[in-house]
């Protein structure tokens, strides 16, 4: 039974294409075949995280359009043979996107895939409504800040009322993931704390991801954290979450402040 | 996974974090009730409406649907006025 996941969050910058990568690695390297979609119409940079931003020749506006078959437009990931892309269109608008359109192209990924995980771009106008229009879940992605938290929690009430599973009177099951998170701000009350962010929302926790120099060395060089550095905390993190999306039971690490050992020496000298 | 283990990794007590969480609280409040279902409401009015209406006389704008929402349960509040005349039969 194909699952979709749309992996959305209403803000920009929060790492919705970063989590998509890195959700959509681990999930193939556990032997799901997996497709990562880009619904970022015209500003796509899933096809950069992933590293295969010079193979793209179509893209999913050309499979909307009837202009390419889907077999034409799925790019086959270089490092795993069940992760594939579909690009977004770097040149049309998202107007370009019809409703029934995307349907008919979900609906033909479901048949050939585990997982069909869309990227949603951020706002919550026509990309991102019909990113989300046709899942069966949700990865909320969120900072533990307060424009992050409300954008969320609008996302959530559009999760509940503007999809195809809420318009049957059935629900999109819902989880948050804690991105960049700082443990050192967190433990200093500069940050939410994350039960605030749950009981704000009110929606069950996926992961939490720490803010780290490895995803950004991972992005730079165009591959999926849980690939490029596996055993980072960063890919931890994300390959636990991933674990609880198959259901797994995983107890939930909270990432700890890393203190060197000079950092430690030099706070004690300035209190 | 236990509230109580990550609360030990939150300090509530006199920081922006704690300022945060209030200030978030109340605006999504605020935020649910308009932006939560928009045509919810409108929705339920004009079907309670048209219900009504089959077997009794009404001022349209003598009916007031309002959702009050709670934390654990929400309320719906249906209020209409019926005019004292005898009812209308039902065609």
């Amino acid at each position: 039974m194909a699952k979709v996941l749309v992996v959305t969050s209403g803000k920009g910058g929060v790492g919705k294409t970063t989590s998509t990568a890195a959700i959509g690695a681990a999930l193939a390297q556990s032997g799901q075949k997996v497709v990562v979609v880009d619904f970022d119409v015209g500003l796509r940079n899933l096809d950069l995280v992933m590293g295969a931003e010079r193979r793209v020749v179509f893209d999913l506006i050309n499979v909307v359009q009837g202009v390419a078959k889907l077999s034409q437009a799925l790019i086959r990931d270089k490092r795993l043979e069940n992760l594939w892309l579909l690009p977004a269109s770097q040149t049309r608008d998202k107007d370009a996107l019809t409703d029934e359109g995307v349907g008919r192209v979900i609906d033909e990924l479901r048949q050939s895939f585990d997982w069909v995980i869309c990227d949603s771009p951020a706002g919550i106008e026509r990309g991102a409504t019909l990113a989300m229009r046709y899942a069966d879940e949700a990865v909320i992605v969120t900072n533990p800040e307060v424009s992050s938290v409300r954008d969320s929690d609008r996302i959530i009430g559009m999760l509940d009322s503007k999809t195809v599973k809420a318009e049957k009177g059935e629900r999109v099951t819902k989880h948050i993931l804690i991105t960049r998170f700082d443990a050192a701000r967190a433990a200093r009350g500069e940050m939410l704390a994350i039960e605030d962010v749950l009981e704000i929302l009110a929606t069950p926790l996926l992961g939490i991801i720490p803010e780290s120099q490895d995803v950004l060395r991972a992005s730079n060089v165009g591959c999926p954290v849980v690939l490029n550095g596996p055993s980072t905390s960063a890919a931890r993190a994300y390959m636990d979450a991933t674990k609880r999306l198959l259901g797994e039971t995983v107890t939930m690490k909270v990432p700890a402040e890393r203190k060197g050992l000079m950092k430690l020496l030099l706070r004690r000298r300035a209190a | 996974m236990s509230m109580g283990f990550l609360r030990l990794f939150s300090s509530r007590n006199s920081s922006t974090a704690a300022v945060a969480r209030e200030r978030l609280q109340i605006l999504l409040a605020h935020e649910r009730g308009l932006v939560g279902q928009p045509d919810l409401l409108v929705r339920l009015r004009e079907e309670i409406l048209a219900v009504v209406s089959r077997h009794v006389t009404l001022d349209p704008d003598k009916v007031v649907v309002r959702m009050e929402k709670g934390k654990h349960v929400s309320t719906l509040e249906v209020d209409i006025e019926l005019p004292n005349e005898p009812l209308r039969a039902a065609s």
